[in-house]
């Protein structure tokens, strides 16, 4: 999963001067300390990297709400009572719902306005070309305060407030345009000749994008599907402001619920913290090489 | 009628035969690039809908003393009219030189300059430091790798409690520095620990990203240039400011973008560590959303005034800085 393609190249070349005998040391490989020291700094890195979710799955044990500050009795009354009780007396389940609909909803509707917009910029010169593309770049780095004030305003108008779509279209708002950049740079790998063959039998222009393009722009939609994902799953100003019900609150806001100014339930809120914390990792991980090339790829262009 | 011979081609603007008449133009543009139209369709609607309207309303409101008191809003089943009135750039004048500017604009707007460079600083530097470190051969690299990207692979809003629990008062980390005969600061209290907890948990929740992209970058990088600055007898160092750094100079330059535009927009980290508690260590886009909706009365004209300063501070930023790598290097042209 972590080492490929890329690395390829070099890893062939290592094996070839590998199988010719040669005392000298070669480019890459080190003398003993420094790879002590490399290891040193990697193992105190990812300590540092892994102690806080680790110490979140810790008090997540504990029975009381303050076991936090006295960890060292957590060992002897470990339990799993706090996930029975998240999984049975909270809403979780309602916010598991209510995140999976605005996350999805976000995901489709978001990939596929963005595939067609990514398409037609990325073979036809129309008027107003330009205009559009830097409106979409701008529109990337709206801080969430430009839009919210307003955004909150007119979705009261359309009743949108507390809505799922509502959420959804605003999130789509924010993915579309990084999306949208994405596949452009995708659509731009495929050769155009493809279109022309496509033109030659007689397909119209959707036809060419539908039968012939979209099936080989997959692993670039899958990209853009996993961004918007993770995007809509992480956000948190739009929806702790426009979700005003309980059971609508998608996982960012739930979360806040057990932090109030009278009470903090904090062994409840590390055992949620860990339930939505384990798949959307798990999913991460599973994404992360291509999303990471595209990502910076989809970067370079815009 | 054709798709993909625009850019085959090669035909520029410049190139075409004398201008027709307007009617004639629009009608042949319209029939040439109707489909091109149509698939753009969608996204104009809702860009238009939920972004530019709201931009061009948010404008408007900035030009008003609209708060939640005066807005239109529907009580019960009482429906009350909007009373809020137009006045000008009283808004702009009040955020950048009206009394207190210092505390409510100027303070928050320094901090945040503070916090952007400091944080894409750390981020940049720690992430090469270990993208260098993964980059070489050794023993149990791609563990590390899923060990190191894992503030990442987490939700910020979940890890983000995980570092409140953390930090509190009584926390671990203040247990462990006692331990130590070391001081223990109120982190989520004192106004500089506030400062130095945001920019620490962001640096942990940044770093990865720019890791995995240099080291991207750096794999990229053809080995065979290595083997010739060998030859050349350079050093490690030399090999280092003289192949390596170059060679990153595309990722680079788009991930410190990145960085700096993300970093300069961060709200949960922020907005989740501290909540309404720490009104000195809110950055720019907190305390706009802090005067919209943290307080009563909500000050809606005040913070639209706010967002749209910071996109226009955003907006200049961009444009600089795209020029200046294009004045360096033409053919990176972003």
């Amino acid at each position: 999963m972590s080492t490929t393609t890329v690395e390829n190249p070099v890893n062939k070349q290592d094996s070839v001067t590998t199988a010719a005998p040669r005392k000298a040391r070669r480019r890459g490989e080190n003398s003993r300390a420094t790879s002590l020291v490399s290891h040193g700094i990697l193992i105190a890195a990812s300590l540092i990297a892994l102690f806080p979710v680790a110490w979140l799955l810790f008090l997540s044990l504990g029975p009381d709400k303050d076991d936090y500050l006295h960890p060292g009795g957590i060992w002897k009354k470990m339990t799993l009572d706090n996930y029975t009780y998240v999984l049975q007396e909270t809403k979780f389940f309602d916010w598991l719902g209510s995140t999976l609909i605005v996350t999805l909803g976000t995901t489709l509707i978001g990939v596929i306005i963005a595939a067609t917009t990514g398409y037609a910029v990325s073979r036809m010169r129309f008027p107003g070309y330009k205009k559009f593309m830097w409106v979409l770049l701008v529109t990337q780095m709206f801080p969430v305060a430009v839009l919210m004030v307003p955004m909150y305003q007119i979705l009261s108008e359309l009743q949108l407030i507390d809505n799922y779509l509502g959420l959804i279209l605003v999130y789509c708002s924010t993915t579309v345009p990084y999306c949208a950049w994405l596949m452009k740079g995708y659509f731009d790998t495929i050769p155009f000749e493809i279109d022309e063959a496509g033109r030659v039998d007689g397909l119209s222009p959707f036809g060419t994008f539908g039968r012939l393009i979209l099936p080989l722009a997959k692993p670039g939609l899958a990209v853009a599907a996993f961004y918007s994902f993770l995007t809509a799953f992480g956000e948190v100003a739009f929806a702790s402001t426009f979700m005003l019900s309980d059971t609508k609150y998608t996982f960012a806001v739930g979360l806040q619920t057990f932090v109030s100014e009278h009470d903090a339930q904090r062994n409840l809120m590390a055992a949620t913290a860990v339930l939505i914390a384990i798949p959307v990792s798990a999913f991460f991980y599973f994404v992360q090489k291509n999303l990471v090339t595209g990502l910076t790829a989809g970067g370079t262009k815009g | 009628m054709t798709v993909a011979i625009d850019r085959a081609t090669g035909k520029r603007r410049g190139d075409r035969a004398p201008r027709p008449g307007l009617v004639q133009r629009l009608k042949h543009g319209y029939r040439k690039h109707w489909y091109a139209y149509a698939m753009i369709a969608p996204v104009v609607i809702v860009l238009g809908v939920l972004v530019l309207y709201p931009l061009a309303y948010g404008f408007y409101l900035t030009l008003t003393d609209a708060n939640s008191l005066n807005s239109a809003r529907t009580i019960g089943v009482n429906e009350i009219e909007a009373t809020y009135k137009f006045i000008g750039f009283d808004n702009y004048a009040d955020i950048l030189w009206g009394e207190t500017a210092y505390d409510r604009f100027w303070s928050h707007f320094i901090w945040t300059i503070v916090w952007t460079a400091l944080c894409v600083t750390l981020h940049y530097t720690i992430g090469l430091g270990l993208a260098l470190l993964l980059n070489q051969k050794l023993r149990g690299r791609t563990l590390y790798r899923l060990i190191l990207i894992l503030p990442w692979a987490v939700p910020t809003f979940v890890t983000v409690f995980g570092w409140r629990f953390m930090l509190a008062d009584g926390g671990v980390i203040n247990s462990f520095l006692e331990t130590l005969h070391l001081p223990t600061p109120l982190w989520l209290e004192d106004t500089f620990w506030q400062r130095f907890a945001a920019i620490m948990v962001n640096t942990w929740c940044g770093v990865p990203f720019m890791m995995l992209s240099l080291l991207g970058g750096l794999q990229s990088i053809d080995s065979s240039l290595y083997e010739a600055a060998e030859m050349d007898g350079a050093s490690r160092w030399q090999q280092f400011r003289y192949v390596t750094l170059p060679g990153l100079r595309s990722v680079s330059s788009t991930v410190v973008l990145l960085g700096i535009i993300w970093t300069f927009n961060q709200f949960a980290i922020i907005f989740l560590l501290f909540g309404d508690t720490a009104p000195d260590a809110q950055i720019l886009v907190t305390w706009a959303y802090y005067l919209g909706f943290g307080q009563q009365p909500r000050d809606f004209a005040q913070s639209a005034a706010y967002g749209i300063l910071l996109l226009a501070i955003l907006i200049v930023f961009t444009s600089f800085y795209r020029r200046w790598l294009n004045r360096n290097d033409p053919q990176l042209a972003i």
